[in-house]
This record gives C-alpha cells, structure tokens and sequence, in this order.
C-alpha cells in the first residue's frame, strides 16, 4: 500500500491488519515514533474539526512534524491549484499528504502524480476510508465480530463518503447492510456494491434487527435543493427517534460519524441514550489513522 | 488545394450509398469531376503528363465522410483547435466537409461570425465548413438569434449545442419561424434543471465513484417534447448525440408515425459505456455522458436500422489543461475527426454496420440533413471521396488536431483512410 485513496481498492488483509494494530496502539502509552523526523501535511479543502485534529493527534503521536494547513483562506483563494501545493510541499520535504478536498476523486488526481504519501480524509461524495476502518474498530470492539451483523446504514447516502466507504469495508467482513435514505436522498445503482446491500426508503425496514445503526448527517443546504422540506420534516420521516431505534435488536449501537444535528437525524434521546457509541469512535480515530501512517511508511517511498 | 487535373484510382472496392454501387472498378477524375466510373475505366483513361494513377487493389473508395457535428473553437478557444488544425484533421479522417457549432466565442449567432467563419475556412481550403448558427441569442435559451441573415451568410443549420433550449414555447418558435425559411433544427437534448452538477451518467458508476449523475430521463424528455413539437409545427428535426435507449425508441416510434425527423450518434457512444470513467478518467467525461450496455446496444441496433440516421463526431477539442485534472473540473468532450472511421470499423467487424451502411451515415444521410449535394461516386459528380485501406492497423495518435482528448488515444484499430479528395482537391494523402 503506497497511498490510502478508499476502501474499495483496499484489501481485507491490510484492513484487518490496520484494524488490530490500532488495537494495539490505543494500549500503548508510548508508542514507538516512527515517523520521526517526518513531516505529514494536513490538506484541508473543506472545513473539518475533529477529522484534521485526528490526523494531526495521530501523526504527532508518532513523532512526525504535522503541518495543519487551513487552505479555506490561504493559498488557494490565491488561485493555487491542489496540484500546485501539493509540489510545493513536497519540495519542502513534507512525504505524506492527508488530503480533504470537495471534488471526488482530488486524492487520487494528486497521488498520480506525488511521490508522497496520500491519504484520502474524504474527498467529495467518494469515500473516506479512515472513517470506515474507526468505525470498524468501534464495532468490533462492541459486536466482537464484523461477520454475520446487520448494520443499517440511513440517511443522505447520496452525498455521503462515510455510507460508501463503510459499504466497501463492511461487505469485505461478511456483514450484511441495510441502507435507508429518502429516496431524493438515495445514489442509483448502490446495490452493485454488492449482494451484502440491501436498499430501503422506509427506515423501519432497514432498522429491524440491525446489531448497528450508523445515521448519517443530513446538511441543511439539501433543503434549497429541494431534496427535503424541513429539518422537522425530515426529522418525521427519518429520524432516528426512540420507537425506530426501539426495532434495532436491543444491544444495538449506535454511530454517527459527527457532528451530529440534534433533533434532525438523531432525536437527543437516542443521541445520549444507550447504545450510544459516538465518543468511541472519535477515540478509536486516532489509533485506527496511527496504524495507517505507520503501514504507509512501513514501506519504502515510491 | 488546387483542383485535380487527371487522377485514377485503379481497382479499389466502390462503395457508394447514391448509385447503391459495391463493386471492384476504375473511377477517373478530370479537372476535379468524376468523368468515368467502371470496370476497365482507368485502363482506357489516357491523360495527360501529370496525370496521377493510384493502384488502389484491396482498398476501399467511398463518398466523402461529412460531419453534422463538430467543434473548432474559432472563434474564441483557439488554443484549443481554430479552423485551419480543424479542417486538416477533418480531411485526414475522410471528412469533404464539416458542420462546425455555434458555442464559439463569441457564439455564432449574427451573420458577421458566421461570415468570419466561412471566409477563414476558404482560405484556408480542404473541407468545406458549414456553419451552424445560434437558435437563441448568445445561446441564452430568451431570444431568437438572427437565422436568415446567418443562412445567408452560409449557416446550413441552427443549434444552441452544449445548451439545450429548454423553454417548450420558445422552442416552438423557433421550429415555426425555421420552417419558415427552410433549415433544420438540432437540439441538444438535455433538461437542465436534471442535470445540475452533473458529471457522468447517474448509475452504479456515478455512485461508486460519488460523481454527480446525468439521468437519462433529462435527456428522453427533451425527444419526447421536441418530437411531439415538430409533429405540431411541421418543423425539420435533428437530434444531436443521442445517447438512451429512450431515444431510441421515442425516435422510432415516431419515425414509425411518419414523422420526418433525424438524428445522430457518436463513435464514442456507440463503444463505450460509464465504465470508462472508472478511475476518475476525465478522457471519458463527455456530454452526454457514456451511458451503459443496454443504451449502447439500443444504439447500436437503432443505427443499424435506420432509426438513427447518421454518425457525427461530436468533435471537442480540450487541451491538457483542461483534462490534466481533477475529474470535476475537466471540460467535457471527446475528439473525434480523426478517428472516426477506424472505431466504426469495429462494428463492421462485429457484423453490426456494412460497409455501405457505414458510408450512408458518415456521408450520404448528413448530407441531406445538411443540405449539401451527397458525395457520390458517378459520372458528372465532383471529386468527394475517401481512399481506404480497411486492413491497414494504426494507432490513434495525434494527428492534425491542436487536442488529443479521447479516451481512445493509443489503441490499435484497424482501416486508416489514405487519401481524401474534396470537391475535386486532394486534402490529404497517407505518405
């Protein structure tokens, strides 16, 4: 593995041997500082609290010098182009990039074209892999297992990275997904993910003996666009409120890749009721994107 | 380009979709007229000095391809193509002449662009361009731009390509007021309010990679209304790239009404599907999108039937800058003069097209549409034609183009056209 572009390309046992080893670190006070002397560069293109601050945890935990860069209001207003940084950096001596971008398919435009090291921190609707493997660090810590669970997976699936990389990795584990969204919400054709994806635009279906209930954030902006009336509207139609998580078996957890809109998606109920798995997964984010920058530099740069 | 004095071609395989012709003969050309076409022909034919004879066994002679649909860029995006690369890539590919679409800058919409256009081909020579004018102002879908003074000034058709003019009541306008003055409408079937954003064709593809999808529902509805329209006004019809099954069989259905109405479908469309794309591949973003089998296959037999008339390029340049990208940001478009007839030729090889089937929409079927006399292979005609060598294996590469941009480039494909002459000139030779 020379880059960490999406799950979908990812093989199950360099996903599994991520998973154990951040196992493995999240006991370690003091893990062995292997990027040492390293620089990692945090390419944000789009505003993200938690997952930057992740990587940059991560990467200092391991001994690397992090350069957080905020490119909302830098260089890229100045016309630079991804491509551009990207080289500049790199003269610079940084050897891995984590790149966050709006556009689909940006990380993988760059890592063409870097001899860097590219991670994939969510780029348009594609994917964001780092989320799926700490949200299958959380659940086997939970469930014990991956195979064999239903995990239902709702809401705007249509725009979200998180829903498919979790589809790829889940499918690789033998676990079964139920995946619900409004149907102005829902991608066409998701079911070629594979035979493990089950579609649903009624989510009590797609919740009924579910051992995982991941919901998905749905933006406010998707009411200008007409994909949905209203934040209660939806909230009526969607949301997981007690009564629906009430048709998840009753050791069912539930996720939600942050940050959550209270009373729309999740009623606060739920939200901080039991089950609730969300702080877990903000922690396991650190050690499972550890693992990740040590695979990558485990191996020699291309 | 200066006319032919004496030229026979000796032995070549005749196919011609006017005079239905497919047979192995002489074909003589004299001060750039077809003179004498047949068997032995060019063994009689004794002409002067510098007369020129091409042993021409195992090789195809065929009309002259003509474009309905292409983009030069001039004026406007010249570092893109203008009309002289433009041109001589059409000849290099068997093209006599080509229909070149109004999305310049600034758009052709006013008979002086339309002027500029034409006298910049003529002097440049070799094929001849035809210019297709604006529908709508700026192409802006509002106002009608002004079509007589354009075909006056030697618009053969009218488009707002790229854009679609979306407003059924102008768009009834706009088939009434064309009728009025006789020339053809071609649409670029493409709802927008469905396609905001979009990228590639809305499917499996599109989801797996988070792209943003082109239905193909925004495209059937456009035929379906702009078929129902032209049945109401009376007006000339011609659908640019179709790319659905839907289209397909709303076409045939209304052909089957008697509905005279026309349309083409690109080398691209007729090959691919949405998976090219895969792997973020911005040579295969284009508009319309590639779609999947079952459309391709819908084409294909449409095609082969006659429901869809006729083969264009849809001929985009784009240079690296403009591909060399992220996949959202790279321009949609597909070149296609240069290589159209090698990537057809797989279809004959697959037993999908004859040969004559193929000349008939490269050449014979946008000739009508475009109101320019078909190239023929007959006696009194003017010299159009294609020489072809149907086995000759190549890659596509750059050729005459300013672009490259073609999810083909450097594949093998087998028939090369070696020579084109063009209204009595030769445009290209193979050396």
């Amino acid at each position: 593995m020379s880059h960490l572009l999406d799950i979908a390309s990812l093989e199950k046992d360099v996903i599994s041997s991520i998973l154990e080893r951040s196992r493995v670190l999240r006991g370690d006070k003091n893990p062995p500082k292997v990027l040492s002397g390293k620089i990692v560069a945090n390419l944000f293109f789009e505003t993200s609290t938690r997952t930057r601050s992740s990587f940059t945890v991560a990467g200092e935990n391991l001994g690397a010098r992090v350069l957080a860069l905020d490119l909302q209001t830098s260089s890229v207003s100045k016309g630079e182009t991804l491509l551009d940084t990207v080289k500049a950096l790199e003269a610079m001596g940084v050897s891995a990039f984590v790149i966050r971008h709006s556009e689909s398919g940006a990380p993988h435009f760059a890592a063409k074209r870097t001899s860097a090291f590219v991670i994939n921190a969510g780029d348009g609707r594609h994917e964001h892999p780092t989320q799926a493997l700490l949200d299958a660090r959380t659940i086997l810590d939970k469930k014990g297992r991956l195979e064999g669970l239903t995990v239902a997976i709702a809401g705007d699936v249509s725009h979200s990275r998180v829903a498919r990389s979790n589809i790829h990795l889940l499918g690789k584990f033998g676990a079964k997904v139920n995946v619900a969204a409004p149907l102005t919400l829902m991608p066409r054709g998701l079911e070629s993910f594979g035979p493990h994806v089950h579609c649903f635009h009624r989510v009590e279906e797609a919740l009924e003996d579910a051992d995982v209930v991941m919901m998905l954030r749905v933006q406010t902006e998707r009411i200008e666009e007409a994909l949905f009336p209203s934040r209660p509207d939806y909230h009526r139609a969607f949301g997981l409120t007690k009564a629906r998580f009430a048709l998840a078996k009753p050791d069912a957890i539930v996720m939600h890749p942050g940050p959550i809109n209270r009373g729309v998606e999740i009623a606060n109920e739920v939200a901080d009721g039991p089950g609730n798995v969300i702080l877990d997964e903000v922690a396991n984010g650190v050690f499972v994107r550890m693992a990740v920058l040590e695979h990558l530099f485990s191996e020699p740069l291309a | 380009m200066t006319q032919i004095a004496h030229l026979v071609i000796r032995g070549a395989r005749l196919i011609c979709p006017v005079t239905k012709r497919d047979e192995i003969a002489d074909v003589v050309v004299e001060r750039g007229v077809i003179t004498r076409v047949g068997k032995g022909a060019g063994e009689a034919a004794r002409g002067p000095e510098d007369s020129r004879v091409v042993e021409a066994s195992g090789k195809i002679l065929g009309p002259g391809f003509v474009d309905a649909h292409a983009h030069f860029r001039e004026p406007g995006f010249e570092s893109k193509e203008d009309i002289e690369s433009g041109l001589r890539a059409a000849a290099r590919g068997g093209y006599v002449a080509v229909a070149a679409m109004p999305n310049t800058s600034p758009v052709n919409d006013t008979a002086a662009i339309t002027k500029l256009m034409v006298e910049r081909a003529r002097s440049v020579g070799g094929p001849k361009l035809l210019p297709i004018g604006a529908i709508t102002k700026g192409q802006k879908g509002e106002t009608l731009a002004e079509m007589t003074l354009m075909r006056d000034a030697g618009a053969v058709g009218f488009s707002d390509d790229g854009r679609c003019v979306v407003s059924s009541g102008l768009m009834r306008r706009a088939f009434e007021y064309a009728k009025t003055i006789d020339v053809p409408l071609i649409q670029h079937a493409e709802d927008h309010s469905l396609t905001v954003g979009a990228e590639m064709h809305e499917g499996a593809i599109a989801t797996r990679l988070g792209l943003r999808g082109w239905p193909r529902v925004a495209e059937d509805i456009i035929v379906a209304r702009d078929l129902l329209l032209a049945s109401y006004t009376g007006g000339t019809y011609h659908l640019a790239h179709a790319s659905t099954h839907g289209s397909v069989a709303l076409l045939r259905e209304a052909k089957s009404r008697g509905l005279r109405v026309t349309a083409e479908v690109t080398p691209h469309h007729l090959l691919l599907t949405h998976e090219a794309v895969l792997s973020f591949n911005t040579l295969a973003k284009v508009n319309p999108p590639l779609r999947e089998q079952e459309d391709v296959d819908a084409l294909r037999a449409a095609l082969a039937d006659g429901t869809i008339d006729m083969i264009a390029t849809d001929h985009a340049p784009h240079g690296a800058p403009e591909k060399s990208c992220t996949f959202t940001q790279a321009a949609f478009g597909i070149v296609g003069l240069e290589s159209a007839f090698a990537l057809i030729r797989r279809l004959e090889k697959e037993g999908v097209l004859t040969f004559m089937r193929i000349f008939e929409s490269l050449s014979t079927a946008p000739s009508k549409l475009l109101g320019v006399i078909p190239p023929a292979l007959k006696e009194g005609a003017r010299a159009n034609f294609a020489l072809i060598d149907p086995a000759r294996v190549h890659r596509i590469e750059r050729g005459a183009s300013k672009s490259v941009n073609t999810p083909f480039f450097g594949q093998e494909v087998e028939g090369r056209v070696e020579m084109t002459v063009a209204d009595g000139a030769i445009v290209w030779e193979l050396t």
